[in-house]
């Protein structure tokens, strides 16, 4: 199992979801972030005295995959979060040691 | 029989009825003959438009642009400064303003505690001398209010108290007299219709002089202090707009057409002034901001605020773009000397109330002011005259307060007070969550 954690422009949540949903993925975390990777935030003007935004806001989407469902997914995000310009954000890949799902305890890929 | 005895009780009625106005009229005669009643409820109803402009206009303007962790205690600068300063108009700054003079410079102790000052009209005015005294009031009031955008953030409430206090008493109650209230300025002849001297440059300089003492927020120049709710900051624009009909059609004192003609060289001198600003920073920085525009059209009201009785509506409109040109230049020598004058009073009405003071010297054509546009240069001499006063009396002034209410109380919460936030140190409240 594998924990995939995609930090996507905000904007784009809405195309994000509705891919994963076409695959048949049943359920997501999502968090509203804010960090910075090479794009280094943005500046903003305010009467003539400018701020450095150093985190800008972003979208962390959660989702727990069985192995044989990841590439798929990972295609589905990086397709539908593109928009090819600087900020589109990463996903990040982890083992998943285990799932619980609380109300039946069932464990393991069947809990997914 | 029944539509008989109706039309007695009809009758009876009628009479009483033509009776109790006659002699009501008698008795309305005998107070006082000279009120006007248009006058007096535009008078009124002027001064209502004036508070709204410090709560909630100012108070909204200024707590938009402050951090969420400072809005409180901004907005709370607006509202004790109504407080304050309407007990002090009462019980003697409205007499230092314009009791009996003294040597031009301040008004006699005579109407200590509104002494004398009644319903009936004072001479040679068609409103209750109430009305007039209340209207001033609030005129104190907002020239205090607006100091408090250059102490945001840091001030103790304590220190700005006392300050509010005595700046009130020591330094706009002679200026006001000055001015309006028989003092060496009118005596000369300086043009100032609605308060561009006696409100907008010493609010203005007031409040550089505090930004030089106070000294610098933490982390200026560092932090991220961008507004925290600029719909704040736009609704309070838009209020005190609207207030301003108050405050300088409202200065004619009377429901005629010097008041008109106020109210639309106000009307086309805020729009000019935002259009302005918008042009300049559309122009320079790439964007035009909500900021821009509502800074904007309250550096057209500055501007035309000493001119609006004295100038015809195109000469209104270049009051305006002259005020959004020189108050975005005034905001950006800020950032380029170094002070941190919070919320730019003086960037916004020490500067735009300069120009529009030294415009009426150039455009005044109507309501008994002549400019050297229309053949008196003499008059450009005056207004910078009364300029110049108004820059070293307020300056000076201020600073000696600030050192007084700093040797009694402190002026800055400390190091940690100032990075908590105010709300929760000095009033132990937040704004949000």
């Amino acid at each position: 199992m594998k924990l995939i954690q995609a930090i996507i422009k905000p904007f784009k949540l809405d195309e994000v979801k509705e891919a994963l949903i076409e695959l048949g993925i049943q359920g997501m975390t999502v968090t509203e972030v804010k960090g910075f990777g090479r794009q280094k935030g943005h500046k903003e003007t305010y009467r003539g005295t400018e701020y450095q935004i150093e985190f800008v806001p972003k979208i962390k989407i959660e989702i727990a995959l069985a192995d044989s469902r990841v590439n798929e997914a990972l295609e589905a995000i990086t397709r539908a979060a593109k928009t090819g310009s600087i900020g589109d954000g990463k996903i990040f890949v982890t083992e998943l040691q285990s799932i619980i799902r609380i109300r039946t305890g069932e464990t393991g890929e069947g809990a997914v | 029989m029944f539509i008989d005895k109706f039309n007695k009780i009809g009758v009876c009625f009628l009479c009483v009825c033509i009776l109790s106005v006659f002699s009501m009229s008698s008795v309305f005669a005998q107070e006082d003959s000279t009120i006007n009643a248009g006058d007096t409820a535009w008078v009124l109803t002027s001064s209502a438009l004036v508070l709204a402009m410090i709560v909630p206009g100012l108070a909204l303007f200024y707590g938009g642009m402050v951090r969420s962790k400072n809005v409180l205690s901004t907005m709370m600068h607006s509202f004790i400064s109504i407080c304050i300063v309407s007990v002090v108009w009462v019980l003697w700054g409205y007499s230092l303003a314009f009791g009996p003079d003294v040597g031009g410079i301040v008004g006699g102790l005579d109407l200590v505690g509104l002494s004398g000052v009644g319903p009936e009209p004072a001479e040679g005015s068609t409103i209750p001398h109430m009305a007039f005294m209340v209207f001033q009031l609030m005129f104190a009031a907002i020239t205090v209010a607006l100091i408090s955008g250059a102490i945001a953030e840091r001030m103790k409430f304590s220190a700005f108290v006392l300050f509010a206090t005595l700046w009130v008493t020591l330094i706009y109650a002679p200026l006001a007299h000055w001015v309006w209230g028989g003092g060496w300025l009118a005596g000369l002849g300086e043009l100032d219709f609605a308060g561009g001297t006696v409100v907008h440059i010493s609010s203005g300089v007031a409040a550089l002089t505090c930004a030089l003492v106070l000294g610098k927020r933490r982390g200026h120049g560092t932090d991220n202090m961008s507004p925290h709710n600029l719909p704040f900051t736009v609704i309070g624009a838009g209020l005190l707009w609207v207030g301003w009909f108050g405050f300088n059609a409202g200065s004619a004192l009377a429901a005629d057409g010097i008041a008109a003609s106020a109210f639309v060289a106000t009307q086309v001198a805020a729009a000019a002034g935002a259009l302005a600003w918008l042009s300049v920073e559309w122009g320079y920085r790439g964007n035009p901001t909500i900021l821009g525009a509502a800074s904007g059209a309250v550096a057209g009201l500055v501007a035309i605020t000493p001119a609006a009785g004295f100038v015809g509506p195109v000469s209104a409109i270049l009051i305006g773009l002259g005020g959004g040109v020189v108050c975005y230049l005034g905001v950006f020598l800020k950032n380029k000397m170094g002070y941190d004058d919070a919320l730019d009073v003086l960037g916004i009405h020490g500067i735009g109330g300069t120009w529009g003071a030294l415009a009426t010297g150039l455009f005044a054509s109507v309501g008994g002011g002549t400019g050297l546009f229309f053949g008196n240069p003499g008059q450009v001499g005056i207004q910078a005259v009364g300029v110049g006063a108004t820059w070293i009396f307020a300056g000076v002034g201020t600073y000696v307060i600030l050192k007084i209410v700093d040797g009694v109380v402190g002026l800055r919460v400390s190091k940690e007070e100032e990075v908590i936030g105010l709300d929760l140190t000095q009033h132990s409240e937040r704004a949000y969550g």
